[in-house]
């Protein structure tokens, strides 16, 4: 079993799970998943909860064509993410960085590892500790919109921070 | 046809073969671009034993594909022959083939035994009257028909174009089927010619870019396993991997060969940095290659191992560089408009080919080592990451469409931009690697 599916069970049995990352991946939306039978939904409506922080709080930051600089809208969001990491010190992070479908595999990979870790930067700047936060490209591999314009690719430029429970870290 | 490719052919095209052939010996030279194929005839080969018929007739067939499918030979159909080849010893009847206009003729003969085949086979020059080389023999498996019909193929066009041929050798691919948004991706292998079909890994993982080993008998490929990316080696006869780069969260992609198969360069990403590294397979240990702020990545060897050609964003935006085996100062070799990357080192030694982005398309393109003499020998909205079939002539590479039902495929292309064509593969497929020929 990987690292991924064993988090995501754990946070499923906490019962804290709006977690509809079935394959690993950063959600794709704010909304629970409640296809999966058994498991109750995380309430967003509890502060400490991966749900909430997801809704409430921004999972996610997005970046301009190229680029791994954070724009005023994402430092804040990312800002706003290290508060509720350092008041909610249970969890651990991954940042997954992602890029739009333009550009080869290879050089998307490594732009999405800038992404990603622009984000950790802020982050750990803030005091949220550095080993609770570690980072993953996955380039162009999971575009979470699927047309091929500019609509959808301000969408996959993106840099998620997927909460894991602080037991598996 | 687009106009890019037409605006090409002029460039590259200079003389037909056909009156040259007839005044001189046979020979296509392919350097210069062929316009008219070469027409020849390959009569189906002689069963000469009972219960060969079928795999006779299957072998010539096979011969004719990979000929007629390099676009330098055009077969003469069957049904225009005016001589039939009945016994694989008997006097060729030139002034027959002559009246065809087949300037070229194979013959063949084919011997099963219990599961063992015989191939044996001739090439004639028909307007000179000769045999052109000698007769060869390939003795084989029954089942291995199609490899025993590649190595034929191979001779006939090194025997007429004086290169080596490229038909007995194999392509790993990553294999992508479903949605754009959860596409499942596995290692599979195959023949050239799609036939042979084998997966290497499951889909729970996402594998990228498969790069052969220079014996053919190995893969580097870069699997998200761990969660992270990292780079591991596939034994392909046994489908064992072990995981080379071993460093917990860091990531490890883009991994190549050298070309004594005994070093492994790569990129691997270290606080969001991506740089060039070098590691020696038996000990582990790895040497920094570069070390800038930039993006390095996709880099590969040239043929006799001294140089590394890669692409990095060092000034601003991706360009091609070419460094020593061991790092050190890079010279830029790409100053056309536009993004390069995925370059690659012909096998022999003289282009390198690249992705090309610009203007919202993508192109295959080649170039000298130096960066000279750019040319593109495709155009779409997603076409990267070539690879050189084991002759240098040939470039396959990933084409993907636009839009929500966006598929890849592989395709290939003549190096000086003709004959561009899609691979035969049931389902998606991506990031394919040439063999080199094989043994």
């Amino acid at each position: 079993m990987t690292y991924w599916t064993k988090a995501a069970l754990l946070m499923a049995g906490l019962a804290l799970s709006a977690c509809n990352d079935r394959g690993g991946f950063g959600s794709d939306n704010g909304y629970d998943d409640a296809s999966a039978p058994g498991i109750e939904d995380g309430s967003a409506s509890d502060p400490s909860s991966a749900a909430y922080f997801q809704q409430n709080v921004g999972d996610r930051v997005l970046f301009a064509i190229d680029q791994s600089t954070l724009s005023e809208e994402g430092r804040l969001a990312v800002l706003s993410q290290a508060n509720w990491l350092m008041a909610n010190p249970a969890f651990t992070a991954v940042i997954e960085g992602h890029a739009d479908e333009q550009g080869t595999r290879e050089y998307n990979l490594a732009l999405g590892a800038r992404r990603a870790n622009a984000v950790q930067e802020l982050l750990v700047s803030q005091g949220v500790a550095a080993n609770r936060i570690s980072t993953v490209s996955f380039g162009k591999e999971r575009p979470i919109q699927v047309c091929s314009e500019e609509s959808c690719y301000t969408q996959n430029r993106r840099a998620v921070t997927v909460l894991a429970s602080g037991l598996t870290g | 046809m687009t106009r890019l490719f037409a605006s090409l052919l002029i460039a590259l095209l200079s003389i037909g073969q056909v009156a040259q052939a007839q005044t001189g010996p046979l020979r296509i030279e392919i350097t210069e671009g062929v316009i008219e194929p070469l027409p020849y005839a390959v009569p189906s080969f002689v069963a000469e034993s009972p219960g060969s018929n079928q795999v006779s007739q299957d072998i010539s067939r096979l011969v004719a594909e990979d000929l007629n499918g390099t676009g330098l030979f055009r077969e003469i159909p069957a049904s225009a022959h005016i001589s039939t080849i009945t016994l694989f010893g008997s006097p060729v009847q030139f002034a027959d083939w002559k009246a065809i206009n087949a300037q070229a003729l194979i013959t063949g003969g084919v011997t099963v035994s219990g599961n063992n085949l015989e191939v044996k086979f001739r090439v004639f020059d028909v307007f000179a009257g000769t045999e052109l080389g000698s007769g060869l023999r390939y003795r084989g498996t029954v089942d291995g028909w199609r490899r025993m019909a590649h190595k034929v193929a191979d001779e006939v066009y090194s025997r007429i174009t004086g290169e080596s041929g490229y038909f007995d050798s194999r392509v790993v691919f990553v294999s992508e089927t479903g949605p754009k948004n959860d596409r499942k991706k596995r290692l599979a292998i195959m023949d050239y010619d799609g036939a042979n079909l084998q997966y290497l890994t499951g889909s729970d993982d996402i594998v990228l870019a498969p790069r052969f080993s220079p014996g053919g008998d190995k893969l580097l490929y870069t699997s998200y396993e761990t969660g992270f990316p990292q780079v591991y080696e596939l034994n392909v006869a046994s489908v064992r991997r072990k995981q080379l780069s071993s460093d917990g969260s860091t990531m490890s992609f883009a991994p190549r060969y050298s070309p004594d198969g005994k070093s492994v360069v790569m990129s691997v990403t270290e606080g969001g940095n991506t740089d060039l590294f070098k590691m020696d397979i038996g000990s582990g240990k790895r040497t920094r290659l570069t070390s800038t702020p930039s993006i390095e990545t996709a880099p590969s060897f040239s043929p006799d191992g001294s140089q590394i050609v890669f692409e990095s964003d060092r000034s601003g935006t991706p360009q091609l560089y070419v460094m020593g085996a061991n790092g050190g100062d890079a010279t830029r070799i790409s100053f056309g408009q536009g993004r390069y990357g995925t370059p690659v080192w012909s096998p022999r030694g003289d282009l390198i080919a690249f992705t090309k982005q610009n203007k919202g398309r993508f192109h295959i393109g080649v170039m000298r080592t130096d960066g000279s003499d750019e040319r593109l020998l495709t155009a779409s909205f997603l076409d990267e990451g070539p690879t050189w079939a084991p002759n240098g002539r040939v470039i396959m590479f990933t084409r993907e469409t636009r839009g929500a039902d966006g598929v890849s495929a592989l395709y290939s292309v003549d190096v000086s931009g003709r004959n561009l064509k899609r691979v035969r593969l049931n389902g998606g497929g991506s990031d394919p690697s040439w063999s080199p020929l094989q043994q």
